[in-house]
Parts: C-alpha cells; sequence; structure tokens
C-alpha cells in the first residue's frame, strides 16, 4: 500500500535524528567506555583484556566506601527533596489557583536563573566561617567564635536538596493537578482522616510523579560534581571526584572508565530496586 | 432518615454573596430537587448541607440538631458526585466499602452490605473490576452504592446523571427514583434540567441568582409559578408571555401575560398571529407565531389536529382561567 509505505517512510525520516543521537552520543561512548575499561595496562603501551581494573575497586575499600557513600547521600537527598516537595507541590497545585499558582510556579525556577557555579558560590557565601550566617549568629550572640558551615555532610546535602528542588515539584504539581478535587471531598465525606486521605487517596494517585520525581533527582545527584566537590570540600568523597581524578589527574583512563560503569550499573540498579518497591512501571512512570 | 432544615442559610466568597437567604424544611423521607441555571448557587447549597463548604450565616439542621460546625463525616449524609469521584487505584468492590472501612465496621458486616447494594444494583459481576472498565452508567451506579453501604439519613446528589447520554440519563433517573422510594431516605438532588426535576422531586426548590424563588410541589410550581422566572424555567416549550394589555381585565401593575403552549388554541376569530415555523414532534407540534405586536409565541397542538402552513395567518383564544399576570419586578400579581 503506498499510503502506509509513505506513513512508514516519513515515520523513519522522524526517527533518524533520535537514532543517530542515541547511537553516536550515547551508545558508541558507552561501549568505547567499556572496551577501554576492560583494557589492563601491562607495561608501556601494552595491554590485555581482563576485569583488572574492576578488581582494584573491590580491593580497595576507600573506593567501594566513597561508591557506597555516593549512594546512600543520594537516596537521602531524594527523600529529603521529597519531604520537602511535596508539600510544597500539593500547595501550588490544590491551594493556590491562576496567577498565583504561575507566580509560584515560577519561583521554584529561579535557581536555575544562574548557572550551577553561581548558585553553588551563592551557598558558600551563606554558610562559609566569614559568611553571612555565621555573622549572624556570632551578632545574635549565639555562637561567640566564627562557625564553620562548609565542607560537611550537611552542606552537601543542602546543596544537592537546592539544587534538585525543581525536578521534584514539577512532576509532582503535574499529577497533582490531574486529582480531581471531588475525590479529596469524597474522601472527607465518606468520614477519612486529612491522613488517611493523604496515605489512601492522594499518595497512590501522586505515586507516578513521585516515582518519576525521584529517578531524577537522584540521577542528578549521584552524577553532581560540582556540587559535593564545592560544598563538601577535600572530604566530600563523591564518586564523580574518583572518576573524575583518574581520568584527569591521574590519566588513568582505564580505571576511570571502569568506574563510570560502577556508576551506570549503580544507578541503574537502584532506579529498578525503587520502581519494583513502588511497582510502578518505567512506561508508566514516563508517560507522565 | 432525617429531617433537613435550612434557616436563612447565607454564602459570601471573600465579598461577594452568592446565595441571599435560603429558608426550607425538608420532611423525613422527601426527595427534593434543587432546580435552577448555571451558576444560581445550587451546588454552593448543597454542599453547605455535605460540611464541605462553610455557611456564612444561617442554620443548618439535620435531624433537628444544628450541624453548622460538624464535619462532613460527623452529619451522617452521603454525597454522590457529578463525576462520581470512584477512586482509580480501587476496585470497585473496594470504592464501596471505603467509608465502612475508614468507620472500623468489621469484615463481615462490610462484605454483607456491599453485596446487599450491588444486588440492589446489580453490581454483583463487577466488584472485582476497576473503574476505569466500567461504562459510565455502571460507574454511576458504584457512586451511588458507596452512598447507600453506610445507611446514611441523607443523600446528596450533585447533577449525577449530567455526564451520561440522553437514555441512559432517562433510566437512571427511573432507577434513582425507584430506590429513594425504597430505602426512604431523605435526599437532595441538585440538578439543572428542568425535566428531570419534575419527574423526580416529590417537591421542588427553584432558584435563581442565590434566592429560592419557588418551592412546591413540581405540578403545582408548573400550574401556578410565583415569579416570571419559575414560568420561564419550567416547562418546556416555556410559558408565553405576551404584553399584559393584551387581556382588558388585567390587574393594576401588570405588565405581562403569562400563558402555556397548549393553553393556547387556534380559533375562527381572536387575536391575529403570523406562522413563522412549525415543529412536528410526533406526538405534538409546536407551531411557531408572530402577533401584530412582535412578541413571538409558541403554539402546542396534537400532532392529529390539521395544522396550518408556514406564513399563513391564525387566530389564537385562551380560556381567562389559564393565564397569569406579572408586575414589573417580575412578581405574580
Ligand atoms: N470557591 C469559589 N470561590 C468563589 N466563587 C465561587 C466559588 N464556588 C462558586 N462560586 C460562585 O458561586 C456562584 C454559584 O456557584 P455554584 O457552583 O453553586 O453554581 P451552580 O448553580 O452549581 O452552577 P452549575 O449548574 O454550573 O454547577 C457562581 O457565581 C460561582 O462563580
Ligand atoms: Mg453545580
Amino acid at each position: 500500500m503506498p499510503v502506509t509505505d509513505r506513513s512508514r517512510l516519513t515515520f523513519y525520516l522522524l526517527l533518524a535524528p533520535l537514532l543517530l543521537w542515541l547511537v553516536t552520543l550515547i551508545i558508541l561512548p558507552h561501549v568505547g567506555m567499556f572496551l577501554v575499561s576492560l583494557r589492563e595496562k601491562v607495561g608501556v603501551r601494552e595491554y590485555e583484556t581482563g576485569f583488572a581494573n574492576y578488581a582494584v575497586f573491590f580491593n580497595e575499600p576507600l573506593y567501594w566506601n566513597t561508591f557506597a557513600r555516593t549512594a546512600y547521600m543520594s537516596i537521602a537527598a531524594t527523600v529529603l527533596t521529597l519531604l520537602i516537595g511535596f508539600p510544597i507541590a500539593y500547595y501550588i497545585a490544590k491551594l493556590t489557583r491562576g496567577r498565583t499558582k504561575t507566580t509560584l510556579f515560577l519561583m521554584c525556577l529561579i535557581p536555575f536563573w544562574v548557572s550551577e557555579l553561581v548558585r553553588t558560590f551563592g551557598w558558600m557565601i551563606l554558610l562559609r566561617e566569614t559568611g553571612v550566617f555565621s555573622n549572624v549568629l556570632q551578632w545574635a550572640g549565639l555562637a561567640d567564635a566564627p562557625v564553620e558551615m562548609l565542607y560537611n555532610d550537611a552542606a552537601i546535602m543542602v546543596g544537592l536538596v537546592y539544587t534538585s528542588m525543581l525536578f521534584m515539584v514539577v512532576p509532582l504539581v503535574t499529577t497533582l493537578d490531574s486529582l480531581d478535587d471531588s475525590l479529596i471531598e469524597a474522601g472527607y465525606d465518606l468520614g477519612a482522616s486529612g491522613f488517611a486521605i493523604l496515605r489512601e487517596i492522594v499518595i497512590p494517585h501522586a505515586m507516578p510523579g513521585i516515582v518519576s520525581g525521584c529517578i531524577v533527582v537522584f540521577m542528578l545527584s549521584l552524577g553532581n560534581y560540582l556540587t559535593p566537590i564545592l560544598l563538601g570540600g577535600k572530604d566530600s568523597l563523591w564518586f564523580t571526584g574518583l572518576i573524575y581524578s583518574q581520568f584527569i589527574t591521574r590519566f588513568n583512563w582505564e580505571l576511570g572508565s571502569a568506574f563510570g560503569f560502577l556508576l551506570l550499573g549503580l544507578s541503574s540498579t537502584i532506579v529498578f530496586i525503587g520502581l519494583k518497591l513502588s511497582r510502578q512501571s518505567l512506561g508508566r512512570t514516563m508517560a507522565q | 432518615m432525617a429531617t433537613v432544615s435550612l434557616k436563612g442559610i447565607t454564602k459570601s466568597f471573600g465579598k461577594t454573596e452568592v446565595i441571599h437567604g435560603i429558608d426550607v424544611d425538608i420532611r423525613d423521607g422527601e426527595f427534593i430537587v434543587i432546580v435552577g441555571p448555571s451558576g444560581c448557587g445550587k451546588s454552593t447549597l448543597l454542599r453547605m448541607v455535605a460540611g464541605l463548604e462553610t455557611v456564612t450565616s444561617g442554620e443548618v439542621q439535620i435531624g433537628g440538631a444544628r450541624v453548622n460546625d460538624r464535619e462532613p463525616m460527623d452529619r451522617d449524609i452521603a454525597m454522590v458526585f457529578q463525576n462520581y469521584a470512584l477512586y482509580p487505584h480501587m476496585s470497585v468492590y473496594d470504592n464501596m466499602a471505603y467509608g465502612l472501612k475508614i468507620a472500623g465496621t468489621p469484615k463481615a458486616e462490610i462484605a454483607e452490605r456491599v453485596a446487599e447494594a450491588a444486588t440492589l444494583l446489580q453490581l454483583e459481576d463487577y466488584l472485582k473490576r476497576r473503574p476505569r472498565e466500567l461504562s459510565g452508567g455502571q460507574r454511576q451506579r458504584v457512586a451511588m452504592g458507596r452512598a447507600i453501604v453506610r445507611k446514611p439519613s441523607v443523600f446528596l446528589f450533585d447533577e449525577p446523571l449530567s455526564n451520561l447520554d440522553a437514555k441512559l440519563r432517562v433510566q437512571m433517573r427511573l432507577e434513582i427514583k425507584q430506590l429513594q422510594r425504597r430505602l426512604g431516605v431523605t435526599s437532595l438532588y441538585v440538578t439543572h434540567d428542568q425535566v428531570e426535576a419534575m419527574t423526580l422531586a416529590d417537591r421542588m426548590i427553584v432558584m435563581n441568582a442565590g434566592r429560592a424563588d419557588q418551592i412546591g410541589a413540581p405540578l403545582e410550581v408548573y400550574a401556578n409559578p410565583q415569579t416570571e422566572f419559575v414560568a420561564g424555567f419550567i416547562g418546556s416549550p416555556p410559558m408565553n408571555f405576551l404584553p399584559a394589555d393584551m387581556a382588558h381585565d388585567a390587574p393594576p401593575g401588570a405588565v405581562k401575560l403569562g400563558i402555556r403552549p397548549e393553553h393556547l388554541t387556534l380559533a375562527q376569530t381572536g387575536t391575529a398571529a403570523k406562522v413563522i415555523y412549525t415543529e412536528a414532534l410526533g406526538a405534538e407540534t409546536l407551531l411557531h407565531v408572530d402577533l401584530a405586536n412582535g412578541t413571538r409565541a409558541t403554539v402546542r397542538q396534537d400532532a392529529i389536529a390539521p395544522h396550518p402552513k408556514e406564513g399563513e395567518t391564525v387566530h389564537l383564544a385562551w380560556d381567562a382561567g389559564n393565564r397569569i399576570f406579572f408586575d414589573s419586578e417580575g412578581q405574580r400579581c
């Protein structure tokens, strides 16, 4: 049939740029990286194929401790972002209308008007020993010496949550917006308490938004480089920092590639577990 | 089962008052229909009875007790929403059982009451399905089932049939009426459809811009509308309004003469009018005519009666007993 032939051709033509992008920018580099990660350096310009680079990772506690720490800090950042973002999203979606709604939504965007670097420096100005918070505390008499609030886990957490908030709030507002008010009212009418309505009506409805928000925030945190390094300082121990130093500082591309692959595996595994636990499918989540 | 009384109810959103004082005493087991055009405040009134909207002033009583400050769940009411408000992630059974589950009813009793309601509503075969796997009419029944299982004293319906197609609406209308008769539960039912109001109501409240223009039995309201608005709103096609001076015996102050289309007859002599177009509806035929003074009027005739062609001139007559007069405020006089 000429008609379907033509529409199929159109389909492939439209698909072509997407495929090109997938292959050249995502698949090819990863295949290359994987091959590099399997090379073992046995001498100058002499290589063998094997899993030695991966073995290095498992034999060095610093590496896998950093790896685990990055994972649970990212999970913590995701949970925190969800806990803070949910009430904000609920307020925007359900308790405001018209212009107020738009204004509040735009306010969530404000952090993104400046570059990540400037944003992070902003936090440094607030949190450092000679910074704004420290001065205010001293002025108020709550502290008698300068307080250093940078270079600890809490500072990293603040930075990660702040950077990720929008990516949590947007999908949540979208799903909560689609929750008909009458479902909530019917809950009250049927005698449910506010908490029961949240647990049995609002959260199940918002689940796809929660899951997609969490996936994005988790991946962003896991792959974040600037925020942990700048706010956490030398002891930030973030896995992306290790990858960076292998590639750039030590020119050990083989180990760096292996680390990169481990990080990819880690994020895929945790996202998979998260989807299983929340009984959501990737397809349904992404359709949101 | 309970009586419901509204005493001087008003409602303001911010500075705008949308309900201007409504008084009505509803008897135990009565089916009350609140009818009026869009935006007149029907839903707002119902939601104040439900406890979903606060009452600005006045008193809502259910079973003789003031309930203004009670939560919805403490009012012993059950509401059926326009879009049904079924929970998409719960099965039909769980939807119907939800209210009982929250109230802490024992499992066995829940099962019994849901089964009973399901039989009543012919939903036995659908209990395991999700709402999205049901037709509109079935969803509507589930929404009613969810209200019935709780055995409330008062049912509240907010345009429950407006999402159904015309044929189903007629069928569900009948079912709701029979169900209410059988259960004998006091019901408040909101609709903008005057046919629905006429067929369902024991008494109806005709609302106009936040006021109850008239409260009464459907046929009483039809025969004796107290305001021009009610006269024009109830009845289809609507009542004809002619200039009052067309009658020699109009009471002082009257500006309009109201007469129903079925009370206008064609005669040999009388007011002359030109037929503009005719609508043959099968059982009846509607003649749309223009009087000499430019007023448009509708005449309802039996289909078997020989009716004039478009463009012909006819003569209209009516019985003095069927006329009603309205003053310049739209009040009966
Ligand atoms: N939450 C609200 N805030 C402000 N005004 C409102 C609110 N809810 C309703 N109104 C106003 O109150 C009036 C009555 O609304 P209501 O919903 O009761 O009308 P209705 O008779 O149910 O109409 P419809 O047949 O369209 O459902 C309307 O003018 C509406 O704009
Ligand atoms: Mg309404």
